[in-house]
């Protein structure tokens, strides 16, 4: 503790004390990154001899890759982050989840023009399937979400939207605020939404749902039924369950990537 | 394989889809059918199966009838199965395909696979058992015994007594994998803590750290995983590693990118380069690490980012905003053009068409007429007719 003293000369030693204190820390800082380098070393061999053991546990049982996945998050480790990481060099868990990143972004491209690039994780979830043939690994719908969560820092619009038990996946930069999410939870039931419905569910003014509506349908995701009805029914082809059973079509997977 | 009756496929009133999967096939016992490729349906009352060569033949058990069910991993050749344990049929069941069968089990083989999120509706509806709570038409309910505890038919009760074993096996196994897990969790945390209080001092130091002290520090928070908590960057969150990738993404993309005209998305570039690379693949993060050094590194790729939040990576000799004009050009020859439109004129994607479109009219070449039949693009007359 140094006392408060007044004068040029208290100020010097200060400065000096300070100093010190800094040397010494640029000293510590040096012995931590030596100390954290060994101990990386030992981790990796820990983590060879896990993966030796139990690699073939991770590819094959989902359930254990979701308690991998949601250990990882508690102690505040992304195994995912890189595939540079240890995880996925060693454990293989990295190839797993990329390679499925890409081939959902290669079904959500080539189904955008019908469902204005929204569509139910089910939906995906078959696509992909079939796209991955018979002999590839299967895959569960968490291990879906957790290839999308990552997809998001490429820029181009994923986003994982909650409705009725499941959830809508985006795959396009369209604005998609609070309002919007509400109105497609709506939809979910039937497939379709009306103004009213809106009105009735939600309590909002007409104005104000028949702007969500009217932004749904220039993005695309929704279409107008002018000849349903009572109403005009505005209807969300991403959630056709008619949709599953058709092929991608050639030239849509050609349009998918150029 | 005689609890199957034909049904018409449609569902009930009161009755909900669960999960469909194509691509199964039905074993009568260890026998294959001739019911070989067919989509399988799970409704809250019934299993249903229907041919996709000849949807008339379509039939369905009821899920009371169900006993229990079980998982047969996939081997070489042979795809993921779940296997049925049934009830013998009652005696004013339905007709179905078959009048008798010796096997008190069939066998759902996955073909196109689904067999995980399959078994997993499954088991809840059969915990769930919500076709009790919910009545449909009497045809469903042909199976009205009590269903408390499990009948131990005969036969069933060796079966059960396998499957307890082979249970108690893969719990094992699973504890033992877990046990392990955890301890190295616990080693992994360790690690964590270490950067933090490392970061900690880095941030206190505000300048006292070497460049390079920091460059290794960033290498190891990359191969434990840990989001780098230091703040002063001078290559954003990028490594050794990251730096190398960089350059190697110039070999990779210079050609792909002269056929595209100069530009792509982040997301195309990430399917290209990782099909491409075909094992070790690069994250999502590595790519963006990898193009934000593009810049400081004065390599021919550069990183851009649109308004909307969209990423390309453009040839640094690709010039956008001259690319703009000839937009215009186009535009104006049509009299208006959609987003879509635009794209196939140009042989450009859907995304990259309607970013260049956006910036043309921020840039004052193009106005826009926004309805409900979509976004289009005129040139802007208030700005060359005056």
């Amino acid at each position: 503790m140094h006392r408060r003293g007044v004068g040029a000369g208290a100020i010097a030693k200060k400065k000096l004390t300070e100093a010190k204190y800094k040397e010494r820390g640029t000293v510590l800082a040096e012995d931590q990154l030596a100390q954290m380098s060994k101990q990386l070393d030992m981790f990796k061999t820990n983590l060879e001899e896990f993966a030796s053991k139990h690699k073939q546990e991770i590819r094959k049982n989902p359930e254990f890759r979701v308690q991998f996945q949601d250990m990882c998050a508690t102690i505040g480790v992304d195994p995912l982050a890189s595939g540079k990481g240890f995880w996925s060099e060693m454990l293989g868990v990295g190839d797993f989840y990329y390679e499925l990143g890409v081939q959902i972004i290669e079904v959500c491209l080539a189904l955008k023009h019908r469902n204005g690039g929204l569509i139910t994780l089910e939906e995906l979830h078959q696509q992909v399937l079939k796209g991955r043939g018979k002999f590839a690994q299967d895959v569960s719908q968490d291990d879906l979400i957790r290839a999308i969560k990552k997809l998001k820092a490429l820029g181009s619009g994923f986003s994982i939207i909650p409705v009725g038990g499941t959830y809508l996946i985006q795959s396009v930069p369209a604005e998609l605020n609070m309002d919007h999410t509400v109105v497609l939870q709506l939809a979910e039931k039937n497939g379709y939404v009306t103004v009213s419905e809106i009105k009735a569910s939600l309590k909002w003014e007409t104005e104000r749902a028949r702007q969500v509506l009217e932004h749904l349908l220039k993005e695309g995701l929704a279409w107008l039924d002018l000849q349903a009805p009572k109403e005009p029914h505005y209807w969300l082809p991403a959630l056709f369950t008619d949709l599953y059973s058709q092929e991608i079509t050639a030239e849509e997977a050609r349009e998918a990537l150029p | 394989m005689d609890r199957f009756l034909w049904t018409s496929g449609l569902l009930e009133i009161n009755e909900t889809l669960v999960i469909q999967q194509r691509g199964v096939r039905i074993y009568d016992g260890e026998e294959k059918m001739k019911f070989d490729t067919g989509t399988l349906l799970l409704s809250t009352h019934r299993l249903i199966w229907r041919d996709q060569k000849n949807h008339e033949c379509c039939m369905a058990i009821p899920l009371s009838q169900i006993v229990f069910i079980e998982e047969q991993a996939a081997g070489i050749g042979k795809s993921a199965k779940i296997v049925v344990h049934l009830h013998p049929a009652p005696p004013n069941k339905e007709p179905g395909p078959f009048q008798s069968s010796k096997n008190s089990y069939i066998k759902l083989s996955f073909r196109e696979h689904g067999q995980i999120e399959f078994y997993r509706r499954l088991s809840e509806e059969m915990t769930q058992r919500r076709w009790e709570t919910m009545p449909v038409s009497q045809s469903l309910q042909t199976n009205r015994r009590p269903q408390s505890g499990r009948i131990r038919a005969v036969g069933i009760v060796g079966i059960e007594r396998k499957l307890e074993e082979k249970r108690k096996e893969t719990d094992k196994n699973i504890s033992e994998a877990f046990e392990d897990l955890s301890k190295l969790m616990i080693k992994a945390k360790e690690m964590v803590e270490l950067s933090k209080s490392i970061a900690n001092k880095i941030k206190e130091k505000q300048g006292d750290i070497t460049e390079d002290e920091t460059i290794r520090f960033k290498s190891y928070l990359l191969s434990m995983g840990i989001a780098n908590p230091v703040t002063r960057e001078t290559y954003g969150s990028g490594t050794q590693y990251h730096m190398q990738l960089a350059k190697q993404l110039v070999g990779i993309l210079q050609v792909p990118l002269e056929e595209r005209g100069g530009i792509m998305s982040l997301t195309e570039v990430y399917c290209l380069v990782n099909r491409a690379r075909g094992m070790e693949l690069l994250s999502p993060e590595d790519l963006v690490n990898a193009c934000k050094m593009l810049d400081a590194l004065k390599l021919p790729l550069r990183l851009r980012v649109f308004d909307s939040g969209v990423m390309v990576i453009e040839l640094q000799s690709h010039k956008e905003e001259e690319m703009l004009a000839s937009a215009l050009e186009t535009v104006s020859e049509k009299g208006s053009l959609t987003s879509e439109e635009f794209a196939k004129l140009v042989g450009m994607s859907v995304l990259l068409a309607k970013e260049r479109l956006l910036l043309a009219e921020k840039m004052g070449h193009l106005c826009r007429d926004d309805s409900v039949e979509g976004l289009r693009f005129y040139p802007n007359l208030f700005m060359t007719q005056s």
